[in-house]
């Protein structure tokens, strides 16, 4: 159902992130996806801004989407949101059993992937272990996932249509992966025993609306060891 | 849709009862197909290989896991008696909140069912604060959903009938009826719904379930180094 011009439905779009967050990151391929204009405010998290408060207060996180002066929380959530204001170029499948089965993959990738990785790259010795190993297992379910879905002719998860939710959500993982493996002095990756979620990392990489959002790797490591750090140092501490 | 429903899931299980009520409320006939959360069966293993939980729905043959996620899936199957709204921006709010009471809110709730002594105390702090968001949001309606009960509504409907036993179970107090009037009011009021109201388990059920859960944790964790 046609409704309006893009123009109508954009009002005014505004994204609250910070160039390190991957769920920020997100939230733009959904947007560039899309073809969607928006403002992109920079956040200091040592100093968040009021509006930033004000729109998220439960969480106070990035990524906030302002559509209109109505603020969305939630990288997910906004997908959604974003998904179902702009119709064109759709990301979650269109078939129901095909988006339920697509955000039940998006949690997967968080709960089995996203996760561990964040509590390993901030934590040590015995705990990070346990945590690397939770990694490891996570990355073996979506190995499976990728054998079964992609081929030379399915690039990505997607499907015929390109690139859609359940890539966008794993994205992360193209850039950030390794700057978690190296600030967490810990090895997951491996395209020995991950050969085709080796080839869809490639492939998302290349994607031409992807590739130049993909922040360098070094700026990433300097950043995320400074953070580990200060968390590790807080813990030490206590 | 005449294709076959069935529905794999637990009387002890607060995530099963969630569909039970959105299959009832759509009038959707289906099979239900019992599992022992203590005592799994192979079929959960069959059609929920990554999680092995309940519930799943298998419709047409097809399975489906993760009760939210199958909330979504029922909604967009079965349009009668809508549960998400039709506005993006209140659907987007409605997910909001549901993700925020599993994620925060429940496991705040179970963390401090498992504490014991001064530990309790403290970890009934964020159960609280999750709370006072959530009267938040219900203030001054009837229903999450509005003038009838909707998505968010089934998501948290473990308020009324589970969070009482875990807070006898867990030796604690959180929904007070003054702190939270209007959680609590509503709480009372999902209850009487039909057709939730005939479709919640026996409380003594619950009650065994969680006291046993509560001495199998404890074990647990006393025998950590």
């Amino acid at each position: 159902m046609a409704s309006g011009s893009v123009a109508d439905q954009e009002g005014q779009v505004m994204l609250l992130g910070f160039w390190f967050s991957p769920f920020v990151k997100r939230v733009e391929w959904a947007l560039k996806f899309k073809g969607i204009e928006y403002d992109y405010v920079e956040e200091d998290l040592t100093n968040k801004s009021t509006l930033l408060l004000t729109s998220n207060p439960i969480h106070k996180k990035v990524p906030v989407l302002i559509h209109n002066g109505n603020p969305i929380a939630e990288s997910l959530v906004i997908i959604e949101y974003i998904d179902e204001t702009w119709k064109q170029n759709p990301i979650l499948p269109q078939d129901p059993y095909e988006r339920a089965m697509a955000r039940f993959w998006a949690n997967i990738i968080e709960q089995k992937v996203r996760e561990p990785a964040r509590e390993a790259l901030f934590s040590q010795g015995e705990q990070q272990e346990k945590k690397v190993k939770e990694l490891k297992e996570g990355m073996e379910v979506v190995e499976g996932e990728a054998k079964a879905k992609l081929n030379d002719k399915t690039l990505f998860f997607g499907g015929g249509n390109g690139v859609g939710y359940v890539d966008i959500v794993l994205g992360w993982t193209c850039n950030w992966m390794e700057t978690i493996e190296e600030v967490g002095g810990f090895k997951v990756l491996d395209p020995k025993s991950q050969p085709q979620f080796h080839k869809w990392m490639a492939n998302f990489r290349e994607v031409p609306f992807i590739k130049p959002t993909l922040e360098p790797k070094e700026k990433l490591v300097e950043f995320f060891r400074m953070v580990r750090q200060d968390r590790l140092g807080l813990v030490a501490n206590k | 849709m005449g294709e076959e429903v069935k529905l794999i899931g637990s009387i002890q299980s607060l995530f099963s009862f969630r569909i039970e009520w959105a299959l009832k409320l759509k009038g959707v006939e289906y099979e239900y197909i019992k599992e022992d959360v203590r005592n799994k069966s192979p079929l959960i293993f069959k059609y929920n290989p990554v999680h092995k939980k309940v519930p799943v729905l298998v419709h047409g043959g097809k399975s489906l896991p993760e009760s939210l996620v199958i909330l979504e899936y029922i909604d967009e199957t079965w349009k009668n008696c809508p549960l998400l709204p039709e506005d993006p921006s209140q659907r987007a709010m409605a997910r909001f909140w549901a993700k925020y009471a599993d994620e925060k809110c429940l496991i705040a709730v179970w963390q401090a069912y498992m504490a014991e002594g001064e530990e309790k105390e403290k970890a009934m702090g964020p159960a609280l604060e999750s709370l006072a968001f959530l009267e938040k949001e219900i203030k001054g309606k009837k229903f999450f959903g509005g003038e009838k009960i909707g998505f968010l509504d089934l998501a948290v409907g473990w308020i009324p009938h589970w969070l009482n036993v875990l807070e006898e179970v867990g030796s604690m107090k959180l929904l007070d009826a003054e702190k939270f009037p209007s959680l609590h009011e509503w709480a009372e009021n999902f209850i009487q719904i039909s057709p939730i109201k005939e479709c919640i388990p026996p409380r003594e059920e619950l009650v065994s379930y969680f006291h046993s859960a509560l001495i199998y944790l404890r074990s647990l964790s006393a025998n950590k180094p």
